[in-house]
């Protein structure tokens, strides 16, 4: 599912991963190349969470390697782990914020966690705010936002950092269609800028959608297996 | 072991944004400053037993050490006869720096807290007391002994080490037992700082969470935790041990009739041994709170 060994951002090769007695994901083999959009497709429980955490070093393979930006996580320190979440940008499904601060420190978080001066990074903080369309919701707290408002927080908080890689797992999940093709279009543009794109979901109307605007690969996980899915898609 | 200044500046200054990251929890932040406070309270009080306790085992040693009594006991008439040939036994005996023959009125002051301030001394038969001081080479008692009962039959030496050594004794074993206090309030103190940092830990998973997602190491979510915490205990510890030194102010100054218990309290230069109490209980947070949350963010993805 990719090109030669090393190309990858984040690669995985012959990826098992069982959880409680039973195999989630049988070998499964990815490349993400650099500037490369993915769509990673499948029902739901098919384990499209567990390999987007694979992915950024969350979970360790049960067998195979994965390598992140060219390292094998078995042979990470925790520290390095936590570094290279620095290059990889992940907006979850429930978008996991810390409650009590402001939507604005929410996005300026990875920032603070690697000691950057927020004074000096504040104009790009308020770029990103903008391009994500919060301004004037910059001071709120997160159970104040709306869903889609929650999911661009996230995005704008996923790409602060200027990652190399974003992972979105479901990001449209819950919002509606204008929305969600509102966060794809920031998707799209962040892949124009060379971000590597990484987008779970199960929604394939926002895969047909996206197609128009970028040359996607569309993975499909079925039966614990990875496959490029069908022209269909 | 060095002292990394830097380091140590930044744990006490700290980092605002760092500090925000980890939301208030007000019933962890009080139950750490009260039992750093309580602690404290009861270390300064363990400390003053500790160091009064030393004081007094160190005068009961010297003085008792350094002193002796001959009591002659003889008829009517020998009496002062027999006080004579003690003094001058006395002086040509090697050890013996001085001794004198209490007069009536220093015997009187003896008896009168058994029997009263209108004691008749001179009609009743009272042995007459003889104060022997030492010289730091000391007397041998067995010769002096052996030396009264040839030459002063009424003699009797009482170099007071049969109830000195266990006073001494008991003086130790308090100070001892100030100490092994003090060693159990500082693992209490642990014990109960690295209960509310787990409790604060496992509050916050959550947010440690999110911090590991967004790229956190550690010991930046750790730094957190610990700074909080270490200052926490300071606080509360510096509290306490100003409440512990104002009770130990307020308690009646030491009195000869008092004995031991109103010499419990710190003297001259022993008043600076509380202000180590509240760094030492800082140290203890630091160390029990970087424990606790190593052990809980290693458990974490």
């Amino acid at each position: 599912m990719g090109a030669d060994k090393g190309a990858g951002l984040i690669e995985l090769e012959n990826v098992a991963y069982s959880y409680g007695g039973g195999e989630l994901l049988s070998d499964i083999s990815l490349q993400l190349q650099p500037g490369s959009f993915h769509f990673l497709t499948g029902p739901s429980g098919a384990g499209k969470t567990t390999l987007l955490k694979l992915c950024y070093g969350a979970l360790l393979p049960t067998a195979g390697d994965v390598r992140l930006f060219g390292t094998d996580v078995r042979g990470m320190e925790r520290d390095d782990i936590a570094l290279s979440r620095r290059r990889i940008g992940v907006v979850h499904q429930d978008c996991q914020f810390l409650d009590h601060l402001s939507v604005s420190e929410n996005i300026a978080l990875p920032l603070m966690v690697s000691g950057r001066d927020l004074l000096a990074e504040a104009a790009n903080l308020k770029e990103l705010t903008n391009w994500v369309g919060l301004t004037s919701r910059a001071e709120a707290r997160p159970p104040e936002l709306s869903g889609g408002e929650r999911q661009r927080a996230a995005l704008a908080r996923a790409v602060i950092m200027s990652p190399d890689v974003v992972l979105a797992d479901e990001p449209t999940g819950n919002v509606d269609w204008e929305m969600s093709q509102r966060l794809l279009r920031l998707l799209v543009e962040l892949n124009r800028m060379g971000k590597t794109i990484m987008i779970a979901t199960h929604d394939l109307a926002l895969i047909r959608a996206a197609k128009a605007h970028v040359q996607a690969r569309v993975l499909r996980i079925s039966n614990r297996h990875l496959q490029l899915a069908g022209a269909d898609l | 072991m060095t002292i990394d200044i830097a380091k140590l500046s930044e744990l006490v200054v700290g980092d605002t944004q760092a500090d925000r990251v980890v939301p208030p929890t007000g019933f962890t932040a009080r139950l750490t400053l009260f039992s750093a406070a309580a602690m404290a309270f009861l270390a300064v009080f363990a400390l003053a037993l500790s160091l009064a306790t030393g004081r007094l085992a160190a005068r009961w040693g010297d003085e008792l050490a350094r002193s002796s009594t001959i009591r002659i006991s003889a008829p009517e008439g020998q009496l002062a006869a027999q006080t004579d040939a003690a003094l001058k036994l006395l002086e040509t005996t090697r050890g013996v720096a001085s001794a004198r023959a209490l007069d009536a009125d220093e015997q009187r002051a003896l008896l009168e807290p058994w029997f009263g301030p209108d004691l008749p001394v001179d009609s009743l038969p009272i042995p007459q007391l003889i104060e022997v001081i030492e010289d730091n080479e000391g007397f041998d008692p067995q010769g002096l002994r052996l030396r009264l009962s040839a030459e002063v039959p009424g003699a009797v030496l009482d170099d007071h080490t049969r109830w000195r050594r266990p006073l001494a004794e008991a003086a130790g074993r308090l100070r001892l037992l100030g100490w092994v206090s003090l060693l159990l309030i500082g693992g209490a103190t642990a014990a109960m700082i690295t209960l509310a940092a787990n409790a604060a830990l496992a509050a916050n998973a959550q947010v440690i969470t999110v911090l590991r997602l967004v790229g956190a190491r550690d010991v930046y979510i750790a730094r957190a935790f610990v700074r909080r915490f270490t200052l926490r205990a300071l606080g509360g510890a510096a509290v306490g041990m100003v409440l512990g030194c104002a009770a130990i102010l307020l308690l009646p100054s030491a009195q000869t009739e008092g004995g031991f218990l109103t010499g419990l309290g710190f003297q001259g230069w022993h008043w600076i041994w509380p202000l180590i109490i509240p760094p030492l209980a800082a140290a203890v947070a630091f160390a029990a709170t970087r424990a606790a949350a190593i052990r809980t963010l290693k458990d974490m993805p």
